[in-house]
Parts: C-alpha cells; sequence; structure tokens
C-alpha cells in the first residue's frame, strides 16, 4: 500500500485542563471516504479541526502528504471544509461565494467565474448564481457550499456534520449526492458526524471516538458485525451485550457460562484465561426466534416484551428468565408467521461465529 | 376585552406625550424661526425667511458651521475606528480582565459632560493641545467612540463565528480576512457608527464650549446668540442643528435595521 496521505502521530489535544483528543493514531488514505463518528464531546470535530490547522496540537505530530503541518496556518493548507453552520458569507451572492478561495489565491476575474459557474453547475444550482445566499433554501446552500470547498480542487475535502441541518429526505439525497462526487473526484473525504446511518452508508471506513480516544476503526460491516468492544457495541446499537465467566477454551471456540446460560463465542485473537469475566455480542439481526426449542448450541428460552415497528423491519424485545433483555431485528412479514403473542414463551438462537468477544471485558 | 383596550389606548397616550414633551420645543423652535417679529409672541407675525438670511450672511456662524463639520466629521472617523478596532478585539479574543476592559471602554458617556469638559480641559491645556480644532476631535472622539464601540459589538455578534474561521480555511489571510469577511459584513453598523458619532459631535456643547478656545462649533455660537439678546437667529440656526443631527441618526436607524434582517447565513 502507497504511504497514507494523513497520518497522526500521537497527536494529542488539551483546553486547559480538558483533554480533547488523546494520544490519536490514525491513517487516513488517498481517495477513500472516512467517517469520523462520536457522540458530542469525543473529539472528532478537534480532529478535524486539527486537519484544517484551525486547533494546533498540543503534542504530536500531523503530515499531510509527507510534511509536518503542525505549525501551518489555515490559509497556507489545501484543506477545504465544508461547515455544520455552512458558513457561507452572507452578503455574498451564491457564485461569488463560491469564488472567494479562488479570489484569495489571486485568480483572475473572468477564471473565478468560470471556474464557479461550472462548480454550480456541477452542483444542480447554476439558476441560483446570482442570488443573495439568504434567499435559497437549506438543500440549496448546501450545495453552494460544497461548490465552495470543491472549486479548490482539493485533494481533502472536510465536512463537518454537513448534513445536521437538513430534514431527513434531503439527508439522503444529500448523501447520494456526496457519494457520488466522492468517487467522480477520486479525492479524499474525511467526514465528522454522529449519525451512524450517515456514517455506515457513506463511509469506506469508519473511525469511531469516545472521550478523546478511537474506540475502533474498520469499515461499517466490521464494526457492526464485530464491534470492538462494550462501547462500540452499545454506541451502534441493536445487538445483544451478554456477560459471564469463561468456561473453556479451544480453538473453534470459548465457551462463556451467563446468568442467562451457557454459550459459545468465537475465539479472540489474544488469548483468554479460563476464570475471567468477559462479554460477548450477537447483532439483533443475526438472532433467530422459534416457537420450538432449537438444536443450536447457543439458545435462550424468553418471554415476548414488546416490538417496535420500523418500516419493513421490526425490533422485538424479550426477556430470559434471569431478566437480561434480549433484542431480535426480522421482517415484518416472518413476525406475521410467527403469529407470537405478548408474554408468549418462545426460544433464541444463534450460531458461535456470530458472537464476538469485546475487548476489555 | 375591554381593560386591554383601555391598556392600549393609555399606552397610546402615553407615548403621545412623551412624543409631544420632546418635540413640541423644537417644533416652536421652527414655527418661530420662520416668524417675522422678534418676539417669541402670539400671535405670530408673517411667514419670512428672515432670519435665516441674517445667519446665512453672518460670517461668525459660517466659521462655526465650517468647524463643526470639521469636528462631527474627523471625530466620527476616528470614534468609529477606536469602537471598532475595541468591538474587534471583543469578538476576536479571550482574555483575562476583559470585563474590566469593556467597562473601561464603555465609561466615558456614564461621566457627567461637565467633568468630562473641565478634566479634558485640565489634560489638553497642559499638552498644549487646548484651544485648538484638534482637542475638540479629539475630546468628542473620546466621548463617542462607546456609541460607535456599541453599535459595531452589536453587528459582530450577529456574526456566525464560523465566517472567519471559512475565509482563513478557503486560503484567506488574517488581513484579507477582515477586508473581504469582516469589514463587508460589518459595512451597516460602520455607516450607522459614523453617523451616530457625527450627530453626537454635531450636538456637544459642554466639551466644545471648554475646549474650543476660539474655534467656535455650532452648539457655542448658539450659547453665545442667546447670552448676548434675544435673537430669533437662534432659532433659525436650532432648526439647522435638529435637521443635521436627525438625518444622521435616522440614517444610521434605517441602515442597521434594514440589514439586521438579514445577519446569518
Amino acid at each position: 500500500m502507497t504511504d497514507p496521505l494523513v497520518t497522526f502521530r500521537n497527536v494529542e489535544k488539551r483546553f486547559g485542563d480538558f483533554v480533547a483528543v488523546r494520544n490519536l493514531n490514525l491513517d487516513i488514505h488517498a481517495g477513500e471516504f472516512l467517517a469520523i463518528m462520536g457522540s458530542s464531546g469525543c473529539g472528532k470535530t478537534t480532529t478535524l479541526r486539527m486537519l484544517a490547522g484551525l486547533e494546533t496540537p498540543t503534542a504530536g505530530e500531523i503530515h499531510i502528504g509527507g510534511k509536518l503541518m503542525n505549525d501551518v496556518k489555515p490559509h497556507e493548507r489545501d484543506t477545504p471544509l465544508v461547515w455544520q453552520s455552512l458558513a457561507l458569507f452572507p452578503f455574498l451572492t451564491a457564485r461569488e461565494n463560491v469564488e472567494f478561495g479562488l479570489q484569495m489565491r489571486g485568480v483572475d476575474k473572468a477564471e473565478r467565474k468560470r471556474r464557479a459557474l461550472d462548480w454550480l453547475g456541477r452542483m444542480d444550482i447554476a439558476e441560483f448564481a446570482d442570488r443573495n445566499v439568504d434567499t435559497l433554501s437549506g438543500g440549496q446552500k448546501q450545495r453552494v457550499a460544497l461548490a465552495r470547498s470543491l472549486v479548490m480542487e482539493p485533494q481533502m475535502l472536510l465536512l463537518d456534520e454537513p448534513l445536521s441541518a437538513l430534514d431527513a429526505n434531503l439527508v439522503i439525497r444529500m448523501q447520494g449526492v456526496l457519494t457520488r462526487l466522492q468517487k467522480e473526484l477520486g479525492i479524499t473525504f474525511v467526514y465528522v458526524t454522529h449519525s451512524q446511518s450517515e456514517a455506515f452508508a457513506m463511509a469506506d471506513r469508519v473511525v469511531i471516538m469516545s472521550q478523546g480516544d478511537i474506540a475502533q476503526v474498520g469499515s461499517p460491516k466490521d464494526i457492526y458485525r464485530a464491534p470492538a468492544n462494550r462501547f462500540v457495541a452499545e454506541f451502534v446499537g441493536r445487538n445483544n451485550i451478554l456477560t459471564g465467566k469463561v468456561d473453556q477454551v479451544d480453538a473453534q471456540a470459548v465457551s462463556i457460562v451467563t446468568p442467562a446460560g451457557r454459550f459459545l463465542a468465537k475465539p479472540p485473537e489474544n488469548e483468554m484465561p479460563t476464570g475471567e469475566e468477559t462479554s460477548f455480542v450477537v447483532s439483533a439481526d443475526l438472532v433467530s426466534l422459534s416457537r420450538d426449542e432449537p438444536e443450536d448450541a447457543n439458545k435462550v428460552q424468553v418471554t415476548l416484551i414488546s416490538e417496535e415497528f420500523i418500516g419493513s423491519v421490526v425490533t422485538l424485545f424479550l426477556e430470559s428468565n434471569d431478566g437480561h433483555e434480549f433484542k431480535v431485528q426480522m421482517q415484518e412479514r416472518e413476525v406475521l408467521n410467527l403469529d407470537l403473542a405478548a408474554d408468549q414463551s418462545v426460544w433464541l438462537s444463534w450460531s458461535t461465529g456470530n458472537a464476538h468477544i469485546l475487548e476489555g471485558g | 376585552m375591554m381593560s386591554s383596550k383601555m391598556l392600549n389606548i393609555v399606552l397610546a397616550l402615553y407615548v403621545a406625550l412623551i412624543f409631544t414633551f420632546i418635540f413640541a420645543p423644537i417644533l416652536f423652535s421652527l414655527v418661530f424661526s420662520l416668524n417675522s417679529q422678534r418676539f417669541p409672541t402670539i400671535p405670530l407675525g408673517d411667514i419670512s425667511t428672515e432670519w435665516y438670511a441674517k445667519i446665512l450672511t453672518d460670517p461668525d456662524v459660517w466659521e462655526a458651521v465650517r468647524n463643526s463639520i470639521i469636528v462631527s466629521t474627523s471625530s466620527a472617523v476616528l470614534a468609529t475606528t477606536l469602537g471598532f478596532c475595541t468591538a474587534y478585539t471583543d469578538f476576536r479574543y479571550n482574555f483575562r480582565f476583559k470585563g474590566l476592559y469593556l467597562a473601561l471602554i464603555l465609561l466615558p458617556p456614564t461621566i457627567p459632560l461637565i467633568i468630562m469638559a473641565l478634566a479634558m480641559l485640565a489634560w489638553l491645556s497642559r499638552l498644549g493641545l487646548s484651544g485648538q480644532l484638534w482637542s475638540i476631535i479629539l475630546a468628542h472622539s473620546v466621548l463617542t467612540a462607546p456609541f460607535a464601540m456599541a453599535i459595531i459589538r452589536l453587528r459582530l455578534h450577529q456574526m456566525n463565528p464560523d465566517l472567519e474561521a471559512a475565509a482563513w480555511n478557503l486560503g484567506g489571510s488574517e488581513w484579507q480576512t477582515m477586508r473581504h469577511v469582516i469589514l463587508p459584513f460589518c459595512a451597516p453598523a460602520i455607516v450607522s457608527a459614523l453617523c451616530l458619532t457625527a450627530a453626537v459631535s454635531f450636538d456637544e456643547f459642554a466639551v466644545a464650549w471648554f475646549v474650543s478656545g476660539l474655534n467656535k462649533t455650532v452648539p457655542v455660537v448658539i450659547l453665545e446668540i442667546v447670552q448676548g439678546n434675544i435673537d430669533p437667529q437662534v432659532n433659525a440656526i436650532g432648526t439647522f442643528v435638529f435637521l443635521t443631527s436627525m438625518t444622521l441618526v435616522i440614517i444610521a436607524q434605517v441602515i442597521l435595521f434594514r440589514r439586521q434582517t438579514k445577519s446569518y447565513s
């Protein structure tokens, strides 16, 4: 693999006593769509702002394209940012907003205009070129903001929760626009969001941050199926976390005794001492539900508590005898076929390969 | 229902009364400035522009108008520059004792004008600057800078704080950003501040009287005319001063409030 476009080496950012980012090590590769996800205050925006030079790391090194960037001023970088607040210049028209960066770089007037109009056209908003940005709708402003950054022809585009102010329909549309753009341009997108659906829908790789640390880096599928630790498992949600003591370990499986019963999980890479407390996770959509006792090794008898209906997918909430809550996600028609009633006793089961042990218990 | 209707009537009357008290004397001055009779009595005489003609031929009045224009425009520019810089400092930076800094800046209007005038006179004469046009300009700049600062600060607070960083992010240096983002954004407030500080300076009497020496401004000349005798010229000058100040204040208000509706992007 070629050298990464961006490297963070032991990067730390403090604001007084508050540690926003703690010992961050991360490579970003040229041409990838990387999402940084986490709840507010996890350090994701600070990380992005350090890439743009709007914050200076208090320790560690950030390289972009092999060059040490710690003390490079924001205006000397090629890292345009799409702001959560959009930060369009309200006293300028859409076209003048798009021209702004080129004007700062000393591009002459005719060329500026040509390139700005070209980008407004690519974003399907050419007809609003001479309108004041305040008179545009949310989606149109969003497109102006994108055009304003992309007209600079950067190697890397930074996006800070750019879709958070839009309504749900528009978010889906803009997600399509962004993924298409990223593929067409072949540039790196670094996308900060608190929304799992945005990150998972668009990104090649997702970084999950928690309290200034990276909790997990991986493809959306890896993170969803095999969350590395309890934080990620809970953050991703819609899964079942069970805690118990390691009973037996062999090459195929780790056997864990929990209050809800004895289960097998996929062995982790590092060694598992017997007798130690550990947790494992099973995605809610990988759990099967049946009325009769199944053959599988991993099974538990539960009673139905409630269900939550989201479109064609239903999440069932069930409880085992020891009071542990289980979640099962399935298609609505499957649930109808089972013909369940509240308080009914049913069996849950899953295959050992879908049970992932979490790091750090 | 009834009581709220009553309340509305009472409030409307109250507002009418306030305006009457403020504007009646000015209106009288306007009326008498166009009255041919020497003494301000009713019944009025004929409509006449005699007093306006008289002040137009009075070299002292011309001199005072010239001084007032120089003083008010110069101090407006100085005060607005000062006001902009302090407001921007407040917007951009956080530092210890910032509260104290702001309090000190907003202090001058709270000092009684006479005290301010005396202090200015003592200070400027010690520097050998008293009795010159410059001294009034300096004094008025100090006096009006807080107004400029307040207006511009208000505008800066409406600015999306990301706007400045967005300009840096797009390759603008700090100076380019100042010129292409901060100043255009503040332009309406800057124009309002110029008008308002010019109006305050144009009207200001106490400080001007103390430090002016022989360089009298319009309000100082008015007092001298009134001290001498009862002369309807005063009404004519007064009307002129009132119209000038009102025009400036109205321009300031219109610019400030027309733009305020569209602030954030």
